[in-house]
């Protein structure tokens, strides 16, 4: 017989929590859910837009009533929970239904705080927590001209913005001096309310309320300093509490929340309780992203899984009022030990506040433009050391909207029909409607509904702010470390760590020391893990050719029409006139339709079909032509300019240089494609500092670059250091090559794993620590023996994978 | 061995063998050439195989020549999974490929063009 699970509270914490659940172990229990509110499962963070007009209740339904019957549960709607008895393991409504549980889950909220002023419970006076709320409001507006919200903070302005856009006179009262205290500093807080201001809300404040006044119905308020306003409706939005009358009845330990552990169970080991009503580590949160953080820990206990573990959440806030862009996250004050960064500009109406203690990120505060506010909150969350980048830190992430979007930063000054995303051509409309109508909260679950910022991601950090002014702070930033795909909770770090220290040689291997939740991984985990395997242990392991993406699977780049184009390597761009009559006669012999100069000194065969590769490639290896790996997560080109050999300006000979560090790079897998170019003279011809590795000669020697990017995200380099001679250039190179290939992510390029790690750190390995720097480049060399052999000559002479090319029947 | 993936009544259906199971790699794929287009076998980690139009229905991808993983390919243009026992796109995405009834006797892998 299965096992009952009991969830008291219908809402979004407790419902996601099953969700999770039915996703690891659908037909582990009987389930049955409590809601004291007549509804499914919505989504309470659009009541906000609810109550503006901008949606309706239908549209923020989450589960409706067929998503319960689906997946068998039984749901009492309507009826409060009174009582749990714990030592018969059953719980009792106030209607009298009762129900047994083997397992209980409490999701019952909070509640909002009423402040206990005479007057408090006159008709009229209202609080902003669920659908009643809103529709009281909603009515009260149509018969009433004046309201007094009482809250100057999140909810209060959220409310007090949908009773102005109902056409209600709002006056908003605030016991402090300046809005949003806790998310908000002074000057923040003042432009804030400026702005409200200017769209017609007025302002009591400092006010202490001392009364509500009426008698049938509420009339006015009254205030400390004796003044009073007049009001036909209040909103009580002053904060919310946990509501653990439930659990404190039944003797479940309490203190201001419900008090659990890291795997969400209460000190009844029965009993588990996620959301808004739980206290975990003397924190409780009133935010989604962390809720949902929550479920999918119980649920993996609920599971008897057992080995995932909440260890609380680092929140952000956005306010959800249409057309203002605030961003608050982390300690936004500081302290003496800190230091601040303030960007003001007022008549843009933009402010940026950064505080920092010891080069690391501890809070921000930003008003106006809040592009860069995830950027921030990354940095914050990973402990980024911003030492490298802090002259232009407050400058943003200079590259976010750089392609795709007409240089669009602010999403709040978008219109719907506005083009997010360019590659898959999505509206920021469409990404508005599909958030709210399919509730949607993650950047995946957006990407995935919409495509929007799916394909180059250049508009990801638009779409994120877009998800942001939706969903305020209930969106989810990206988490601290990234599980590796959806079919393991376990890190890249940690897969890595034991590929080496378990001295795993599989692929199948890892997945079963990490109990993959797929029986062979999917198309995202496959080849970041061969990929690991390889780097890790070149000479034993055996690379799996059905993990690797296509194009690394046949050494050529599959085209839309299902034909390929193969890049020959062009040592330093250099070639000869019998490379060029090789080339020519093979487009000739294989009517190869486009023949195309690429951007990084090469040509490009465009239009192979599939079986002509591996004749292409004979004839091309025939005329000294071997593989270009364009088609790789691997060393690509090295550009190069003419150098001292041919130019007036030259220094030093770049080009036998690049030339050089290409015979020593080849062939080699990185985590993602890695570029290289080498110039002459600091006029740097070769655009050597927006490579992933750059060289610039100049007089004196040579001055190497790191971690540039010219494509999606423009980045320039750093300057790693100066050395004197060509040995050196290698050596460095090298050296900086196997820290990337053995430390970055797979699919991170050097800016994005630099931005990471820090450049202080980088030259600490390779520049500083002279021995650390000499055993890189022996284990770089060590891996070179492996993996520099002409995959074209293998299959084109060898016949390596030969069933790759034909087809396995021809019917006629 | 037999695996027959498609409720196909045996006697109906006209077969054509198309080769060895040991031809198509675990977890890779073949192309067989037909009078109604490419068809792409796919054979799983536990030795079923399916055959689907080598199309994808988004914009036509060669399914052939993506990765398989479960019961699922996904296409090398743009990522859209596929499942191989129905055709189906994985949700959120939308679409549908043409299946072929597949089997498997004693190692020998035959189709029909009689798709669902």
């Amino acid at each position: 017989m299965k096992e009952k699970l009991v969830l008291i509270g219908n809402g979004m914490a407790g419902v996601r929590t099953l969700e999770e659940l039915l996703k690891v172990a659908p037909d582990k229990y009987e389930i049955t859910v409590f809601g004291s509110e007549p509804y499914g499962n919505y989504n309470r963070i659009l009541l906000s837009p609810v109550l503006a007009g901008e949606k309706t209740v239908a549209e923020i339904m989450l589960n409706d009533m067929q998503w319960y019957a689906d997946n068998g549960i039984t749901l009492h709607c309507g009826k409060e929970v009174v009582e749990i008895d714990r030592a018969k393991r059953k719980v009792v409504a106030d209607d009298g239904t009762c129900a047994d549980y083997d397992r209980l889950l409490l999701a019952t909220g909070s509640n909002p705080f009423v402040v206990p002023v005479p007057g408090h419970q006159l008709p009229g006076v209202v609080t902003f927590r669920d659908i009643r709320d809103v529709q009281l409001m909603m009515d009260a507006s149509k018969q009433s001209r004046h309201a007094v919200v009482i809250g100057g903070g999140l909810l209060g302005l959220e409310a007090a913005n949908g009773l102005m856009r109902q056409g209600m006179n709002v006056t908003v009262v605030h016991i402090h001096e300046t809005l949003m205290e806790r998310q908000l500093d002074r000057v923040a807080g003042e432009m804030l309310r400026k702005s409200l201001e200017e769209r017609g809300m007025y302002f009591h404040m400092p006010a202490q309320t001392v009364e509500i006044l009426g008698e049938e119905r509420v009339r006015g308020v009254r205030f400390k300093d004796g003044s009073e306003l007049y009001a036909d409706l209040v909103v009580m939005a002053v904060g919310i509490r946990p509501n653990i009358d439930l659990a404190k009845k039944a003797g479940i330990y309490c203190e201001r929340g419900i008090v659990v552990n890291d795997t969400l169970q209460t000190y009844d080991p029965c009993i588990y309780a996620v959301g808004e009503c739980v206290q975990h580590r003397s924190q409780t949160y009133g935010l989604v992203a962390p809720l949902f953080e929550q479920a999918k820990v119980c649920a993996n206990h609920l599971a008897h899984l057992g080995y995932s573990r909440y260890q609380g959440s680092l929140t952000s806030t956005k306010l959800k009022v249409t057309g203002i862009d605030l961003f608050s996250a982390g300690d936004f004050t500081g302290d003496d030990s800190t230091e601040e960064i303030v960007l003001k500009d007022a008549s843009q109406g933009t402010y940026k506040k950064l505080v920092l203690k010891d080069n690391r990120i501890r809070g921000a505060v930003m008003y106006g433009d809040t592009g860069d506010g995830a950027w921030y909150f990354q940095l914050m969350r990973d402990g980024s050391d911003i030492g490298a980048f802090r002259d232009h830190l407050m400058f943003g992430q200079a590259h976010l909207g750089d392609a795709g979007h007409g240089g669009q930063s602010k999403a709040a000054a978008m219109s719907d029909t506005m083009e997010v995303c360019g590659c898959n051509g999505v509206c920021k409309g469409t990404i508005v409607k599909a958030i709210s109508e399919k509730g949607l909260f993650t950047l995946e679950e957006v990407r995935a509904h919409t495509k929007a910022s799916s394909s180059c991601g250049s508009c990801t950090g638009l779409v994120e702010q877009i998800m942001a002014s939706v969903l305020g702070g209930g969106y989810t930033a990206a988490p601290k470390e990234k599980p590796l795909c959806k079919c393991s909770d376990h890190t890249h770090d940690e897969v890595r760590k034991a590929i080496r220290e378990r001295h795993l040689l599989t692929i199948r291997e890892v997945m079963q020391h990490f109990e993959w939740s797929t029986p062979d991984g999917c198309h995202s985990c496959r080849p970041a893990l061969n990929y690991y395997l390889l780097c890790a242990w070149p000479a034993e392991y055996q690379d799996d050719p059905q993990s690797r993406f296509i194009n690394e699977r046949v050494h050529a780049n599959i085209q839309k029409d299902g034909t390929y184009s193969v890049v020959p390597r062009m040592w330093g761009g250099v070639t000869t006139a019998n490379e060029l009559r090789t080339i020519a006669d093979v487009v000739d012999k294989f009517s190869i339709p486009t023949v195309k100069v690429t951007g990084g000194q090469r040509i490009d065969l465009l239009g192979v079909k599939k079986e002509d590769l591996p004749a292409v490639w004979g004839d091309l290896n025939k005329g000294g032509l071997v593989s270009g790996h364009a088609y790789g997560k691997a060393l690509r080109t090295v550009k190069t300019c003419v150098g001292k050999e041919w130019c007036r300006f030259g220094v030093q000979d770049s080009t036998a240089m690049g030339i050089r560090l290409e015979h020593r790079t080849w062939g080699s897998w990185m985590p993602h494609k890695f570029k290289m170019a080498v110039s002459g003279c600091p006029r740097n011809c070769a655009e050597a500092t927006i490579k992933d590795f750059g060289v610039v000669a100049v007089d004196s020697g040579w001055e190497l670059h790191v971690g540039g990017n010219g494509g999606v995200k423009i980045r320039p380099t750093d300057l790693l250091c100066k050395v004197k001679t060509e040995d050196e250039v290698e050596e460095y190179c090298c050296a900086f090559i196997q820290l990337y290939r053995e430390e970055a992510r797979y699919l991170d390029r050097t800016a994005p794993w630099i931005e990471r790690v820090g450049l202080a750190y980088v030259k600490q390995r390779v520049v500083e620590d002279v021995q650390n720097r000499k055993a890189l480049y022996a284990r770089f060399i060590e891996s070179q023996k492996y993996a520099q052999i002409d995959p074209w000559a293998e299959r084109a002479a060898h016949e390596v994978q030969r069933y790759e090319f034909i087809p396995l029947k021809q019917v006629v | 061995m037999s695996v027959l993936n498609n409720a196909v009544a045996e006697k109906s259906v006209h077969w054509i063998e198309v080769g060895g199971l040991n031809d198509i790699p675990p977890l890779g794929t073949r192309v067989v050439r037909t009078t109604q287009g490419d068809i792409a076998l796919f054979r799983t980690m536990d030795d079923k195989v399916f055959a689907l139009r080598d199309a994808c229905p988004h914009k036509g991808g060669p399914l052939s020549q993506g990765i398989v993983h479960g019961t699922r390919v996904t296409c090398p243009l743009h990522n859209w999974m596929i499942e191989l026992e129905s055709g189906q796109a994985v949700a959120p995405d939308q679409g549908h490929t043409a299946c072929y009834p597949v089997k498997v006797v004693q190692g020998v892998v035959s189709i029909s063009l009689q798709r669902d």
